[in-house]
């Protein structure tokens, strides 16, 4: 940079992308070790500020948009803007201004910014074994291949055998499926046409031919019901391989991603999309490759025969190829948006059935009908733009294939005329091109077919193409016997533009609980996530016994473990399947003993069916205190070292929870817990008290510690008695809101 | 409707709120209830707590000089920049880099996919780009051919 004197150095530089009113407009800002300098977007001229006691760079952010502030002691000197793509390298120049102005100060050496780990320069995040940086590695915006459908051909692969084998069988039966018309030629020649003249018919040539026929229509007919079975094996192979591979993928895809999408859309992609895939595979490609096949073949054997009809014939062919592909782009896009708007349908079915009860008691059921009669409306219209392409299509090419017929006609009698061909060989012509061109009618409609599957496959592609934002590592460390130590250094996180987490820093020793509380929003169920590693960090580092967790497997750090939610999920199933769900090779002994440790299990002996009783959607009712029991005896099941309990006990009443809590107190022994609680007094076994607020942890201590202080969780815990005190009061006089008279 | 508290800028560029009872806000921050739906209508002044100190009806009601100022600091809040044309897309494939023109200038914005386009309202879109910037675009009928026909691929 030409304005830094001679011996200066660059310490830290930041490239503006937005001026004072959030216009674009390019800036820049640099650090050096004398000072920090900058030239304001859309300005020529720069400005300076040598460092001096005093001056302060703030950085914070807000929708989007992060800012730094200049600040000393008076006021605010400056104020720079930039794009949320620009963070890291605002944060790193932050760094490095404060490092500089430091060292200004005190007159000492700056200290390397190096830690004992070392540092992505693009973003500052840890890296990980390898030297990559784990953060930046995801972010990547190159659109994926457009060819989608060519991408089928990974899951082609393994069946390329049983492929071969259908690609001959086709090549032989397209084969004798040209053999008929050919016989046609000597027929007419040779029999017809002679006799005409006078003479008798050769009956042992007559039946020579019409066996000839008859044979290449038998073999035509074998060899194609064995193309077509072994291909459609392939097809519908392939079709499976493509779903459970998509599914398996969306399991591993981060919560990030499924916060984003809505349950009718993916079902509708993994379910009907791959079906269509399966269905374009086996029936469309396959007729296409025959039709492909068979005018070749009778391309040559039409030259073979007359070099100068076969022109003719062949004559219409590009005129049709072009009309094709000019209607090829509308219909894709068409096609593409009515699978979106199909999707749209099935989100409003998908919103709609489970809200019911929310639907009827607001009394909306009109309204979510006309939702749905307008997302169907908009599904027409779409359709409706899109036949009326396809229906002028379709037609013209008919049109097209009779002028060709005809064209062929005229030519050839004229070539009849000038005796340059027999009657038999425009027979012959005219029997293969009236097939060669119902078969370019057929293939016409490839072009739609491999729209929609095109559309299909890139949907579906969308999904596989997706990397997992929470990435499994390169060359993950192997996790020793775990004991259980967390530590979070620095950790902020932001979910879209919104900061959730700032600064969070805790250490927590094995064997600890710690309860975290806070009001809701106040970033404690996002930093369990965090731990849990259903996100990354943005910033900072969780470590496991000192070990960066995005440098372990995710699986099998997760098996260390125990997660009891809010709402326990129960699959459907058995009882027992439900508490052995992290554990499926657990013994019956296991699953009773911690059944028994959950005070579960007598309860459950009373269903039915005992273990045996099917629970979860579509089986046995349980009350919520019966269902969290489950799932406590689910996480004791799997043994974990790290134990997550995020509001365990919230959705139940006052006595329920008290069952729930000795059940909890044997799940949490020896174990490092994190606990969420609303009710401050579930949490009195813990031994560190985490106050969140706003995404910062403002107090650490006990419960006594943090009374005496009279802080924020004073506040929580003044503001949770008051609230006692009054459903206290409620609950002794409940007959007085039912008496309440009418017509108030 | 006037208000009943004074609004002035101090001299780190914060926004502060005296109230008719005489307490001080500093650094309130002004957020809009509806930015979309109706920017003009109902503003709120947050202070630094998280805590609403003060709240606004109609942005054109105010004195010429505090609307002045309160449209200044929202001026440096707000970024939702809407776009007015789209020169070129790389893909109509996801993720999908696309260049438009915007209120605020030209810029590129990165589509990670089609489901970060979100129908407000019958002409409405809110496009969220790969860093949480929201574009919008208010009107799509009133796009230029090319736009809206780059646009269609995505709806």
């Amino acid at each position: 940079m030409h304005r830094l004197h001679p011996g200066e150095t660059l310490e830290a530089g930041l490239e503006l992308d937005l001026d004072d009113t959030l216009r674009y407009a390019g800036g820049l800002l640099a650090v050096t070790d004398r000072r920090l300098l900058a030239r304001l977007p859309g300005q020529a001229g720069w400005r300076e500020w040598p460092y001096q006691a005093g001056l302060r760079l703030t950085h914070a952010d807000h929708a989007g948009v992060g800012s730094l502030e200049l600040l000393d002691a008076a006021g605010r000197l400056a104020c720079w803007r930039f794009t949320l793509g620009r963070d890291p390298a605002a944060l790193r120049l932050t760094a490095a201004f404060e490092r500089q102005l430091a060292r200004h100060l005190s007159g000492q050496p700056a200290e390397s910014p190096r830690t004992e780990e070392e540092l992505c320069l693009k973003c500052g995040a840890a890296l990980d074994t390898e030297g990559a940086c784990p953060v930046c590695a995801r972010e990547s915006d190159a659109p994926p291949s457009p060819r989608a459908l060519l991408r089928l051909g990974r899951f082609a692969r393994p069946y390329r055998w049983p492929l071969f084998w259908g690609f001959m069988l086709t090549l032989a039966s397209t084969a004798a499926a040209m053999v008929p018309p050919y016989l046609t030629m000597p027929l007419m020649d040779d029999v017809l046409i002679p006799y005409q003249n006078g003479q008798p018919i050769n009956v042992h040539q007559v039946a020579l031919l019409l066996g000839g026929l008859l044979i290449a229509s038998v073999l035509a007919w074998g060899l194609s019901w064995a193309k077509t079975y072994i291909l459609s094996l392939v097809a519908e192979h392939i079709g499976s391989d493509l779903r459970t591979t998509t599914f398996e993928h969306l399991m591993g895809l981060s919560l990030e991603y499924y916060g984003g999408k809505r349950t009718g859309d993916l079902m509708a992609r993994i379910g009907s999309e791959s079906d269509r895939i399966c269905l374009f595979l086996s029936l469309h490609v396959l007729d296409f490759a025959t039709d492909m096949l068979m005018i070749a073949m009778t391309a040559a054997i039409l030259f073979s025969i007359n070099p100068w009809l076969a022109l003719v014939t062949l004559l219409p062919l590009p005129f049709i190829a072009w009309m094709i592909q000019k209607v090829r782009n509308r219909l894709r896009a068409g096609f593409e948006k009515a699978d979106r708007i199909w999707s749209e349908i099935s989100n409003v079915l998908a919103d709609t059935i489970p809200g019911i009860r929310v639907v009827k008691a607001f009394a909306q059921e009109r309204r979510e009908a006309r939702r749905f009669r307008a997302a169907n409306a908009i599904n027409l219209t779409v359709n409706d733009r899109v036949n009326r392409v396809w229906s002028l299509f379709s037609p013209t090419v008919t049109l097209l294939t009779e002028i060709g017929l005809l064209v062929v006609w005229a030519f050839g009698i004229w070539l009849v005329s000038e005796n340059q061909i027999t009657v038999g060989v425009l027979t012959a012509f005219i029997a293969y091109i009236s097939r060669f061109y119902t078969r370019l009618d057929s293939m016409s409609r490839i072009v739609s077919t491999t729209q929609r599957a095109a559309a299909s496959a890139k949907r579906l592609f969308d999904i596989l193409d997706h990397t997992s934002s929470v990435p499994e590592p390169a060359s993950p460390i192997r996790l020793p016997a775990v004991q259980g130590r967390i530590e979070l250094s620095e950790v902020a996180f932001r979910y879209g533009s919104r900061p959730v987490l700032r600064g969070v820093d805790l250490a927590i020793a094995p064997g600890e609980m710690i309860g975290l509380v806070g009001h809701s929003g106040s970033g404690k169920t996002t930093l369990v996530n965090l731990i849990c590693r259903f996100y990354d960090v943005t910033e900072g580092a969780i470590r496991l016994d000192g070990i960066d967790i995005r440098q372990l497997a995710l699986a099998g750090y997760r098996r260390n473990i125990g997660l009891v939610l809010q709402e326990p999920f129960l699959f459907f199933g058995t009882v027992a399947d439900n508490i052995a769900y992290g554990k499926p090779d657990a013994s019956r002994e296991e699953i009773v003993a911690a059944a028994r440790a959950a005070h579960a299990h007598e309860f459950i002996l009373r269903l039915p069916h005992g273990y045996d009783s099917l629970v979860g959607e579509r089986g046995q009712g349980l009350s919520g205190g019966e269902r969290q029991r489950i799932s406590i005896a689910r996480a004791l099941l799997i043994d974990p070292r790290i134990l997550i309990l995020d509001e365990a006990t919230s959705s139940v009443d006052t006595e329920t929870e008290k069952e729930i809590q000795t059940a909890l107190d044997n799940l949490v022994r020896g174990r490092t817990t994190i606990a969420i609680a609303h009710r401050l007094s579930t949490l009195r076994k813990a031994n560190r008290l985490v106050v969140m607020e706003r995404g910062c942890i403002v107090e650490t201590g006990s419960h006594d510690e943090l009374m005496a202080s009279e802080g924020a969780y004073w506040r929580l815990y003044q503001a949770q008695a008051r609230n006692i005190d009054e459903e206290t009061e409620s609950n002794t006089a409940p007959l007085r809101v039912e008496h309440k008279p009418r017509g108030q | 409707m006037g208000i009943d508290f004074q609004l002035a800028r101090d001299a780190f560029g914060r926004l502060t709120l005296t109230a008719a009872d005489g307490t001080v806000h500093q650094g309130v921050a002004p957020v809009r209830a509806f930015p979309i739906a109706a920017p003009g209508e109902g503003i709120a002044l947050v202070g630094a707590d998280g805590h609403e100190a003060g709240w606004i009806e109609r942005l054109d009601a105010l004195p010429p000089a505090q609307r002045q100022l309160l449209e200044e600091a929202l001026a440096e809040r707000e970024f939702m920049p809407e776009i007015r044309r789209l020169h070129s897309v790389s893909s109509f494939a996801t993720p999908s880099t696309w260049r438009v023109d915007t209120d605020r200038g030209e810029t590129n914005l990165v589509l990670r996919g089609e489901e970060f386009i979100r129908r407000l309202g019958p002409s409405w879109l809110l496009i969220e780009d790969s860093h949480g910037i929201h574009f919008l675009v208010r009107d799509l009928a009133a796009l230029d051919t090319t736009s809206r026909r780059l646009l269609d691929r995505f709806l």
